[in-house]
């Protein structure tokens, strides 16, 4: 990536979008959007507790890849993959693009003048920067290398599945999918891999009326790599939208979602597991949400829970906006933090802003330690220490990780997580 | 054999002192009933012989068949055959009760230095275990004690006994929060356990659950100590005059 930055926003001035076909326009858009907000600070309010600088940082900070000899996760789930390596397509590991219900296209291989993405790639993106705005994404936009287009015209017989592996220390890969769900239509998307030492993805999500789509994430175990993730999603009436990401280690991720209910009875939930570890790296994880609740009988969750310990630290900025005429919402939102030692920290924001009168709205945010009871519980039934708080640790992290629907797909996670107590 | 000899114990950060010198054995196959007025020592001791932290053990000692107890970390004295039904079970969310069941079943295997069982073996077992308590599949799978009725959490309390086959049982307050039925039923898988190489220790303010499981000694416990000891009949006695006679006789 040869973005540059410096304390002035005179280096932003000279990218340049060099990309041809339907996508220069809005690029060059997201670009001048760009140059106009700047890279983030320090001292904007909504990195006041991450520090933004090294995801926007000209020279990339090296970060070892992880090698383990487990199978890589999903494995055993027949699904369509499309593999990067270090953000770069690899054809020969990916399997043909062609299923039943589906048409996917690279990105880079889409250069025509006129494209069906054309109204969502970058928009959906653009509609997520009010009130908040979010540099990283415009930057993704405007310098994407690759990604998938994916349009959903009925039911493909199984989930697509992004692979994302990390084998250069010093890769810098930004990526940029549209996924476009028409009326009625079903997709799972799955992700798994860090990508690269440094990350920087956006995924843009239309879900039209009555379609569903389900994502389930897993952002690898290196632990030197720097993310910086965006979910970009429009539900229409009567559709779903189910996202769950799994993190477990990596010094710097910030995931951020975006998600706009504009139909009625539309559902939204979105969740994440994290475990985090900071002895032999540091480990900061940051999830931050706005759920944007527009149509009327609408449900959304959101459910983050994060395990810390050795130092590390975990963030959430959660809100739900319930508009004005978005009557009969029905909003949660939960954060939670389990910290194992006296050293790692846990900082929340949760909002909600509402606007209709007849509304639900909860939120919650703990942090506590280790239920000593439940421990003593436990090793009575002669369960060692050890064991133990792994199992409590599993049972800290059940709301979020309950939330994948399908039972296959959960159980993997539950194994991946309980054997990666094990080997950190 | 459970032997419990001039034991002094203290809450650890109050220092206040609890138990006052309890001296008490339950031979194999032998069920011992404490009873006893509020605040007599009678969970405490529960809690100090299955090893919960907070307590601090200034005098005495407590052994299971001659090995010394207080030695041990909870899990090791699960392991040497110590079992205590709590009196308010934990739940604990998202760990189904199989998988609790299985690695607590297991981790004992492992830790006396015998084979694992297998899946299979333990799903056989557990079922038909289960199946005696009313406990049914959806109890099994669901997560260890949530949602659970108070019957079903002291049911659930006796599965784990009979699938870890302890040598001691302590039943601290089991028949507390319970129905006359879930009460019987309760008693019921007690008494399927009871053997010859198995002692009970179980802890009550009320006659009636030793209606159903009935003891062969009982001990009165009051102010951290064992003030009386006799027959069934003393249970009665307690049932019929309350405590006040006992502890004015002590």
């Amino acid at each position: 990536m040869a973005v540059a930055q410096t304390k002035s926003d005179n280096r932003l001035a000279a990218l340049t979008v060099t990309a041809t076909g339907w996508s220069a326009a809005p690029r060059a858009d997201a670009l001048a959007r760009l140059q106009t907000m700047g890279l983030p600070q320090r001292r904007d309010e909504y990195w006041k507790w991450t520090r933004p600088d090294t995801l926007s940082a000209v020279e990339v900070t090296p970060a070892a890849a992880f090698t383990s000899d487990e199978a890589p996760i999903f494995d055993g789930v027949d699904r369509l993959k499309i593999v990067f390596v270090d953000g770069v397509f690899d054809a020969e590991a990916s399997d043909d693009l062609a299923l039943d219900g589906i048409a996917i296209e690279r990105l880079a291989d889409a250069s025509s003048d006129i494209h069906w993405a054309q109204g969502l790639y970058g928009v959906l993106e653009q509609n997520g920067q009010n009130p908040v705005p979010r540099p990283l994404a415009a930057l993704n936009t405007a310098m994407a290398t690759d990604g998938v287009l994916i349009h959903v015209t009925g039911k493909p017989s199984k989930p697509v599945s992004l692979i994302y592996r990390h084998v250069s220390d010093s890769s810098d890969a930004i990526l940029h999918h549209v996924i476009k769900l028409d009326q009625g239509a079903e997709l799972t998307l799955l992700e798994n891999g860090p990508a690269a030492a440094r990350f920087n993805k956006v995924l843009e999500v239309d879900v039209a009326d009555k379609a569903r789509f389900n994502h389930i994430r897993a952002q690898g175990r290196d632990h030197e790599r720097r993310a910086a993730t965006h979910i970009f999603a429009r539900l229409g009436s009567e559709s779903a939208f189910k996202s769950f990401t799994l993190t477990v280690n990596g010094v710097l991720t910030r995931n951020e979602a975006v998600i706009e209910l504009t139909g009625d009875d539309a559902i939204a939930h979105i969740a994440g597991a994290a475990m985090g570890d900071a002895a032999k790296s540091d480990f900061h994880h940051d999830d931050t949400v706005f759920v944007t609740h527009d149509g009327e009988r609408c449900e959304s969750r959101q459910v983050f829970k994060k395990v810390l310990r050795n130092g590390a630290t975990g963030i959430f900025q959660g809100k739900i906006l319930v508009k004005e005429g978005a009557q009969k919402t029905d909003g949660y939102q939960i954060s939670q933090s389990l910290l194992l030692d006296g050293d790692s920290q846990f900082l929340a924001k949760p909002e909600l802003e509402i606007y209709a009168d007849d509304v639900i709205c909860s939120h919650g945010s703990t942090t506590g330690a280790i239920d000593e009871t439940a421990l003593y519980y436990l090793r009575s039934r002669g369960v060692p220490k050890k064991e133990a708080t792994d199992l409590l640790v599993l049972s800290f992290l059940a709301e979020a990780v309950d939330e994948i629907e399908d039972d296959g797909l959960r159980a993997d996670i539950v194994d991946r997580l309980t054997s990666w107590l094990d080997r950190r | 054999m459970l032997e419990i000899k001039n034991l002094h114990v203290e809450l650890e950060e109050e220092g206040k002192q609890i138990l006052k010198g309890v001296d008490l054995t339950v031979e194999d196959g032998k069920v011992h009933a404490i009873m006893g007025p509020n605040g007599s020592g009678k969970s405490t001791l529960s809690y100090v012989l299955s090893g919960r932290d907070g307590y601090e053990v200034t005098d005495g000692s407590a052994t299971l068949d001659g090995a010394d107890l207080l030695d041990m970390e909870p899990e090791e004295r699960a392991a040497a055959g110590l079992f205590l039904a709590f009196q308010y079970p934990v739940e604990i969310p998202g760990v189904g009760n199989m998988t609790f069941l299985r690695t607590a079943v297991n981790a004992q295997r492992k830790a006396r230095g015998e084979e694992e069982l297998s899946a299979a073996d333990f799903l056989k077992v557990v079922r038909e275990k289960a199946k005696s308590l009313k406990i049914d599949a959806d109890m099994l799978k669901r997560p260890v004690n949530v949602g659970f009725s108070g019957g079903e959490k002291k049911r659930n309390e006796i599965l784990q006994m009979a699938m870890l086959e302890p040598k001691m049982c302590i039943l601290d307050e089991t028949d507390s929060g319970l129905d006359v039925d879930a009460m019987r039923l309760v008693a019921d898988g007690v008494n399927a356990l009871r053997s010859e190489g198995r002692g009970f220790l179980v802890i009550t303010h009320y006659q009636r659950l030793l209606d159903h499981i009935k003891p062969d000694v009982v001990h009165i416990m009051a102010d951290g100590r064992i003030i009386k000891t006799g027959g069934p009949e003393l249970a009665l006695e307690v049932e019929k005059n309350g405590y006040a006679d006992i502890l004015e006789g002590a």
